[in-house]
Formats: C-alpha cells, structure tokens, sequence
C-alpha cells in the first residue's frame, strides 16, 4: 500500500517534471504518444554528402534513451514508419516509404518510393519490400548496411540523438523563471540515444515539382489497429 | 483425369492472377517478413515535418494530441490561428520576422508543416543562403526558429532570447552512410 502511493507519487513528479521541462524537435511532444514506441524525435532529409544524385531519409523515433535503457529497445513490429511525399505541391502524398519492423527476422523491411493505395490517417504496406537491412545491436562497433535492387541504402537501430537543445532553460524562459538563455548553455539531449531508421534513396525515385525543383516531405509513424 | 484437368485449369488461372493483377492479390505476406502482411491496417499515431512545430506552437496537450494525427493538407485551416495566437503570447511584440513576415504569414507557413526540400540543389533548414530546401544533421535549427521568433526584421532583438548557446552535437557525426553517430 505504501509502496504503491510511493510509487504514484513518484510517477506523478515524473510526469509532472517531463510534462513541463521536455520540449524539444518533437521528443515526447503530446501525452497521447509519450513513452510509445510511436513517439517520433526527428524528420531529416538531405542530399547526400557522398552521391549527389540521391536523397537521405532519417527517422528517429523513441528519444532520449539512456545508454541502459538503449541497450534493449527495440523496434516495435506495430508500427510503420513513413516517410510520406508530396511531388506535385498539393500537400497530399504521391508516395510513401514504409518502415516496417519485424521482430522473427530482427529486420527493418523497406517499402516503397511507392503511390499509396489511400492516402491520409490510414496505411497499409504496399507490395513487396524494396530493401530490408538487420537491426544493428547496441553493442556493434559498425553499422549493418544493406542494398535492395532499387537502390535504396538502409539502416536500422540506435544511434546517438544528432538534436541538440537547451530546452531546459527554454522551458523556464517560456514559464517566467528565466528572461534569457545562457551562454554557454546546456544540451538537454547530450548523451541520450534514439532508435533511428536512415535510407539513401535514388532522387530518380521520388519525383520533383517541376515549378519549384522540390518535394515536399513530412514523418509519420502509424500503428496496426 | 475430369479432376485433374480443374485442377491444371485452375492451378493456370491461379498463377495468372498472382502475376498480373499484383495488386489485388499480393501474398499476405512478403517473403521473409512473415508480419508484414499487406492486409493489415495501421493507423496513424504521430506526425512531424519541420522540427519543434507542433509542441512549441501548440500551447496545450489537447492540440498537440489533435496536430499529431492531422494531415498537412488540412491542418493549416485548424491551426493556423492557434499558432498565430501563441506566437503573440511567446513574443507579444512580434513585428516581422528576418523574412520580413508578418505574424500571419509567419504562422501560415508554420501550420503547413512539411519539410520542403530542393532536388536539385544544396539542402539546408537555414545556412545563411538556402532556407527551407532541408534539414541536415548537424544544423543548428533551434536556433533558426528562435531568430524567426524572438529576432524582429534584423535579428538584433530579444539577444537573450534568439540563442541557446549550444551550437553543435555533442557527438562528431560520420561523413558516410548512415551519417549518424554510434550510441552512448
């Protein structure tokens, strides 16, 4: 009984300290996907630094793991990721990239650049996978990196958080307790790991706008009813 | 010998179907991957584009919960105004921004939250040139959205408030796939 009011009592500060000081990209942004393995940290995508003629793709999701924490995530076999692309400037999707766990094979499957079925709130995997890479384990002193026969480069695992952010003061300035920031300040995200998904696509498979020479590109992760 | 010529027929016409009509007969599950059936519905739990958008300009848990399974092509017309009201109660004297937008355009470009990223050029969030044609690993875009936010038309105002003074990763990032740090 006392243990358990304790325990409540604990989770309470818990949620009331996180709820109130982790503002970052989006780590743990709104009640109903905190601590959810759907929780996504960070949208990134830019030219290669080594092939101009692809595009890179990352999703963080799960952010600021611990090392120990970090040492037995997992992906979640639920769960898509995607990538959802928009190439004619309507800011609909013409084309998806799933990411799909399977926790038998411990792969990351590949689907897609391909036209979704529906778009919107609702997915399903379209057709076959593209590329599927092993999950590269915590302890491995290299990345695990495979190829499909479209191209597509692809790795899956933890990585450490590329976001940095002193979002503790931020949430004291955006509270009142503080007027300013501080110099130097503090990364709130040093030293905290993310499970991240990375592909390096062919720019031949995602299309263009014409008008503007871009794409429009936004994360989503989704979750099997 | 009647069974077996249905059963040859049929065993035609089933490998017809599966190699030209794909799409409406694609095995339940791709070969390797015995979940990853092409059946299953899933539905969407959380959403991102441009970073810190949706916590930072949503001022409470019920909007943040409701931008996280928006659409971009909808959400605009629901948030628009919701962000456009945080932005003044963040930064009451807003102005212009470096962009020389007003709080309306500001907010409006905010609320079609997508990742606009250049297919044929170099891509950045902001580095001084580009804006807005990507995001890389290693920029510092807290610190562009604060200057958008806090700076006014030259960046000069608010100086406490358009830095957090932490300016890099704390972690080298490699320079070759998968570009992203090993883990702590």
């Amino acid at each position: 009984m006392k243990r358990n009011k304790l325990l409540i009592t604990a989770f309470a500060v818990t949620a009331l300290v996180t709820g109130g000081i982790m503002y970052a990209a989006d780590h743990i942004d709104a009640p109903g996907v905190t601590g959810q393995t759907t929780d996504i940290t960070d949208l990134y995508v830019f030219r290669s630094p080594v092939n101009t003629s692809n595009l890179v793709f990352v999703a963080n999701v799960q952010g600021l793991m611990s090392p120990a924490s970090t040492a037995t995530a997992k992906f979640d076999e639920n769960n898509v990721i995607e990538f959802n692309i928009d190439n004619t400037g309507d800011m609909i999707e013409d084309l998806v990239i799933q990411a799909k766990y399977d926790l038998a094979t411990n792969k990351m499957y590949v689907f897609g650049p391909v036209a979704p079925s529906a778009t919107g709130l609702t997915s399903k995997l379209q057709g076959n996978p593209t590329a599927e890479v092993a999950v590269t384990p915590y302890t491995s002193a290299t990345p695990v990196i495979a190829t499909g026969a479209t191209g597509i480069q692809v790795f899956a695992g933890p990585r450490d958080d590329p976001f940095y952010f002193d979002l503790t003061q931020f949430n004291k300035i955006i509270s009142g307790m503080a007027t300013s920031f501080n110099n130097p300040g503090t990364d709130a995200v040093a030293g905290t790991n993310v499970m991240s998904v990375v592909l390096e696509v062919p720019k031949s498979l995602v299309g263009t706008i014409a008008a503007s020479n871009t794409i429009n590109v936004w994360l989503k992760t989704k979750k099997k009813n | 010998m009647k069974k077996s010529i249905i059963i040859l027929a049929f065993a035609v016409t089933g490998s017809i179907i599966v190699s030209s009509c794909k799409k409406d007969n694609t095995p339940p599950a791709p070969v390797g991957c015995a979940s990853c059936s092409s059946t299953n519905t899933y539905t969407q739990k959380d959403l991102l584009a441009r970073p810190s958008v949706g916590i930072v300009f949503n001022s409470n848990g019920a909007d943040k919960d409701a931008f996280n399974v928006s659409i971009p092509s909808t959400a605009a017309a629901t948030f628009q105004s919701k962000f456009m009201a945080r932005l003044l109660a963040l930064n009451p004297g807003y102005t212009t921004n470096i962009l020389g937008q007003t709080a309306t355009q500001y907010t409006t470009l905010l609320a079609n939250d997508v990742l606009n990223v250049s297919t044929n050029g170099i891509t950045a969030f902001y580095n001084g040139t580009q804006l807005l044609t990507g995001r890389t690993l290693a920029e510092d875009v807290i610190d562009v959205e604060l200057i958008l936010t806090f700076g006014g038309p030259t960046g000069a105002l608010n100086p406490g408030l358009t830095s957090d003074h932490v300016n890099a990763n704390d972690k080298p990032l490699p320079s070759t796939f998968p570009y992203m740090a090993a883990p702590f």
